[in-house]
């Protein structure tokens, strides 16, 4: 039942954002990775979750804020079930309650699921990549087997911009580049410059 | 009631468009065969392409026409909105159109093809000229932004009249009464179809053999003096030769036959012009070899609405 709502609305959000898919690698993306992409719509992760071929999609789960997708049942129903979502609480800043968001994101990929998050931590106006905060380069560190993925979401801050419920039908592009490597030695912030402008220059 | 002969002439010209499929197919096949260098074998895999699109479309249009009204009027209430999503995509509408845009999707679209259906010709022809052309800028000035308001606004305008208005002219056909023809309308839809695309196809064909003169290089190297008068004299005698399925005598056949090719020039050219402008080769990529939707109804959006209205006036009521 569920599986059939998520082709569902996998293909709707497909319809609604006529979105086709750009690779700048030519390998597909195989075995486990942590998808991470700029933020600028309602739209993002569920475009970006459409596009991904079926097995795939099915093993990757979104990161999303706890206090918005647990707002009301169908929102709740949609994001525990559908999207399977790692609903992380967003209120909190101390130390201790970033340890467990994040802890909550190892227990998704060390149960062999990947991920989709947003390093901008909340959505921007569309027209620039905000600085990427430092929750990537902690999961990059703590497991580097997973393949960091950077994707590019193109024109979907035009068919439902901030603050709007419906979306305006046009075409969007989804690009997946290249894996990116932790480098030997590197400091978090040069990997988290390096982590958006990979994201930055898959814009066309 | 259609009558049994009429009928027939449907699906003499539904197998005609097909037989012309199986020859293109053909063609096709042993071209791809004989190239030797890169750069025709890039032609020739366009070329097939595009005749491999040709199947669908022609398929999923003689399905729409083959179930009367409803199907043609869906199929191009759907292009419209594939050829609109194509040219908003295009324009540089801000957040504040985005309720504007709302409207023109989802009611003053469905609306307009409501109006064909329902036959309601004096609302059909002012509804978006007259209503939706006060209705939007007055709904985008609510929006409050004023920055490049002009622009913006007529932008959306141009877009509503090009994808959908000048775009339902084309189901609209099946609404027009003539006298002795009743019934048959499907058949001056599939006419003017037949001949907005044959015009097309043989510019290109012409165009690719024998082009050397451009005519607007400036806007499009791909089209020449040589594809042009080769292109609009072909599609019109084809026009011509299918006077049999319209209300009109061969004469007058190729008179809208030439009217016809003649508006899908402009058309196309036009909007070869849009392309430029905003610095893109094609509206989209949703047909394989063709590129978007809107690039391939550009020469229809233009000879649709003339077609009909020459036909309403000397033919209609």
């Amino acid at each position: 039942m569920t599986g059939i709502l998520a082709a569902c609305i996998a293909a709707l959000a497909r319809l609604a954002s006529g979105a086709s898919v750009r690779c700048v690698d030519d390998r597909p993306c195989r075995g486990q990775c942590i998808f991470f992409a700029n933020h600028c719509s309602h739209l993002d992760f569920v475009v970006l979750w459409s596009v991904l071929p079926k097995d795939l999609r099915a093993r990757t789960r979104p990161v999303a804020a706890k206090d918005y997708w647990e707002a009301d049942r169908l929102r709740r129903y949609a994001a525990t079930r559908v999207f399977r979502a790692v609903l992380i609480d967003r209120q909190g800043g101390s130390l201790g309650q970033l340890r467990a968001q994040m802890d909550q994101l190892i227990e998704a990929l060390d149960a062999g699921d990947s991920l989709i998050i947003f390093p901008e931590g909340t959505r921007g106006s569309g027209l620039e990549i905000g600085p990427f905060k430092s929750g990537l380069d902690y999961l990059a560190r703590q497991r580097p087997n997973v393949d960091l993925v950077p994707v590019h979401l193109h024109n979907l801050y035009r068919i439902m911009p901030k603050g709007e419920f419906l979306p305006v039908p046009q075409l969007s592009c989804v690009s997946f580049g290249p894996p990116l490597r932790l480098q030997e030695g590197g400091s978090k912030a040069a990997f988290l410059v390096r982590a958006r402008e990979a994201v930055e220059s898959l814009k066309q | 009631m259609i009558s049994d002969v009429l009928d027939r002439e449907l699906l003499w010209l539904v197998g005609g468009v097909l037989g012309v499929l199986v020859v293109a197919s053909i063609v096709g096949a042993i071209l791809a065969g004989r190239v030797t260098s890169d750069s025709e074998r890039a032609t020739v895999a366009n070329l097939n392409a595009r005749i491999r699109a040709w199947w669908v479309m022609s398929v999923v249009s003689a399905i729409a026409l083959l179930t009367r009204g409803v199907g043609s009027v869906l199929l191009f209430a759907l292009t419209s909105f594939f050829a609109l999503r194509e040219f908003i995509t295009l324009v540089p509408t801000r957040h504040g159109d985005h309720r504007t845009l709302l409207w023109v999707f989802f009611v003053v679209m469905p609306v307009q093809y409501w109006l064909v259906w329902s036959d309601w010709y004096g609302l059909f022809a002012i509804f978006i000229p007259v209503f939706a052309f006060l209705l939007l800028p007055t709904r985008n000035a609510i929006a409050g932004d004023t920055e490049r308001f002009l622009e913006r606004t007529a932008t959306i305008q141009w877009a509503l009249m090009i994808c959908v208005y000048c775009v339902s002219y084309a189901p609209a056909l099946l609404t027009l009464h003539i006298k002795g023809y009743e019934n048959a309308n499907g058949k001056l839809l599939l006419f003017l179809v037949i001949v907005v695309e044959t015009s097309d196809v043989f510019q290109y064909v012409w165009g690719k053999l024998f082009g050397r003169h451009r005519i607007a290089p400036t806007v499009s190297p791909n089209k020449t003096w040589e594809g042009f008068l080769g292109g609009i004299a072909t599609a019109t005698l084809i026009g011509t030769g299918l006077w049999w399925v319209t209300p009109f005598t061969p004469w007058q056949a190729a008179l809208m036959s030439l009217l016809i090719t003649l508006m899908g020039f402009a058309g196309g050219l036009t909007m070869s012009a849009i392309k430029r402008d905003r610095g893109v080769k094609d509206f989209g990529t949703l047909i394989p070899g063709h590129g978007g939707v809107l690039d391939r109804i550009d020469s229809l959006c233009f000879a649709a609405p003339v077609f009909f209205h020459f036909t309403r006036y000397f033919f209609g009521p």
